[in-house]
């Protein structure tokens, strides 16, 4: 420990050096990890996309600029900056559907998902939720929970989609609450109804351009 | 300062963290990460190895650096040196174990602010030589991963009927999901220092104890 009263200059000089010098390992370290983080990122939406569109051997990246998907051309296993969506291909070429990720609030924080669209028959062919804050043990049931997923492997987005109480199921339009969770699976539910609300007129657009095609 | 180091020193300086001087269940410092990442095993062993490499390395930094370091601005150099090592941790975490680093969110960023890491630079590091400051913070952070993960191995077990996301109990166990939540944290930190507590006072009213703490 350094003695007695050091000099103003000292004390700015050794401040700046310590900014300086951690600034300079931060950047380091920043680019260093960055490819990594981002291959993470583009690697667990991939893998996501293949799970909500069942049947799905070939995934096409659309960029969405002013609200309107265009093909994205960055390179190989990399995701737009900006938002984005997947059209799934099956075996034969055709088009399997689109997995559109999602967002809004839940009980504590945002909910973010990923969904399966399937613009012939507009309904939903899987889900799956990728970050959300919700409750241990109770609303994170909407991560992980069989029961409440199968709920999304064939439902019908119109009129609307409509939470119901577990059990009460009967129109293909309805989505059984979970039981303990039901803010949380409400909101999924809000989050389904906002974004096919918006989508449903884009995807329509594409298909009837045929931008969408192979 | 750069005296010859009495025998035996460096030993006990290692040793001291692990129980007489434990951060969490003797000196109650860090207990904010103990209760918010303890829910599961994982993520105690996770938060306690990238405290360790934090405390280690800003311990060893900040001794090398004692004498250069102005006396008047120690406190902002030191925070200056965890934060760096923090945000490092943050990036490589999220870079080779995404998930870890989802599950532990927020709690990695808020290392600089663990006053165990601080409070060993200010009461250690910054008066002692490299060596003996790095002994101390492994001690320390074996301490801290170690009292971690007991709380993380209760809490999981009771609160999950799992060990390290592996089923330990059958379906016949209903998880007791308080353990999982923050009250099921203060539950199992309460539990065990009663634990310890009771263990503590056996020790010093066994006979001869007193003669052994006086030789010691």
């Amino acid at each position: 420990m350094a003695d007695g009263e050091a000099s103003s200059v000292r004390l700015v000089a050794s401040l700046g050096v310590a900014g300086l010098l951690s600034g300079v390992i931060l950047v380091g370290v920043y680019l260093g990890t960055l490819p990594a983080i981002e291959r993470n990122r583009a690697e667990a939406m991939t893998s996501a996309v293949y799970r909500v569109l069942p049947g799905t051997t070939r995934i096409e990246t659309f960029e969405v600029r002013d609200g309107e998907p265009v093909r994205y051309e960055g390179p190989e296993g990399t995701l737009p900056k900006g938002e984005a969506v997947f059209a799934g291909y099956g075996e034969d070429g055709h088009l399997v559907g689109f997995a559109i990720p999602a967002e809004g609030s839940g009980f504590m924080d945002t909910i973010k998902l990923v969904y399966g669209y399937e613009p012939t028959d507009r309904k939903i062919v899987g889900m799956e939720v990728l970050d959300s804050r919700e409750t241990p043990g109770l609303g994170d049931k909407i991560v992980s929970d069989p029961e409440f997923h199968a709920n999304f492997d064939a439902l019908a987005t119109e009129p609307r989609i409509v939470p119901v109480k577990k059990g009460k199921k009967t129109a293909p339009n309805e989505v059984d609450c979970i039981t303990g969770a039901t803010i949380s699976s409400e909101a999924v539910v809000r989050i389904l109804n906002d974004s096919t609300g918006r989508w449903r007129p884009i995807v329509d657009r594409m298909l009837a351009s045929g931008g969408a095609s192979k | 300062m750069s005296e010859p180091m009495e025998p035996g020193r460096f030993n006990r300086e290692l040793r001291k963290g692990l129980w007489k001087e434990n951060p969490i269940f003797i000196a109650a410092l860090g207990l904010c990460p103990a209760m918010a990442v303890t829910n599961s095993l994982t993520n105690a062993l996770v938060m306690g190895a990238a405290t360790a490499f934090v405390l280690i390395g800003s311990s060893l930094m900040v001794s090398a650096l004692r004498r250069a370091i102005p006396r008047q601005v120690r406190i902002s150099i030191y925070i200056i040196i965890i934060a760096t090592f923090v945000t490092s941790v943050d990036y490589v975490l999220a870079a080779l174990l995404p998930t870890a680093h989802k599950q532990l969110g927020a709690f990695i960023a808020l290392i600089v602010v663990n006053c165990i890491i601080l409070g060993r630079q200010e009461a250690f590091a910054s008066k002692n030589a490299p060596a003996l400051a790095v002994a101390d913070a492994v001690g320390m952070s074996i301490g801290f991963t170690l009292a971690l993960s007991m709380i993380g191995a209760v809490r999981e077990i009771l609160g999950n009927g799992s060990l390290l996301g592996a089923k330990l109990l059958g379906a016949w166990y209903e998880p007791w999901a308080i353990m999982i939540l923050p009250p099921g944290g203060f539950l199992t930190l309460g539990a065990l220092l009663m634990f310890f507590a009771w263990l503590r006072e056996r020790a010093e009213r066994r006979p001869g104890a007193e003669d052994e703490r006086r030789a010691a």
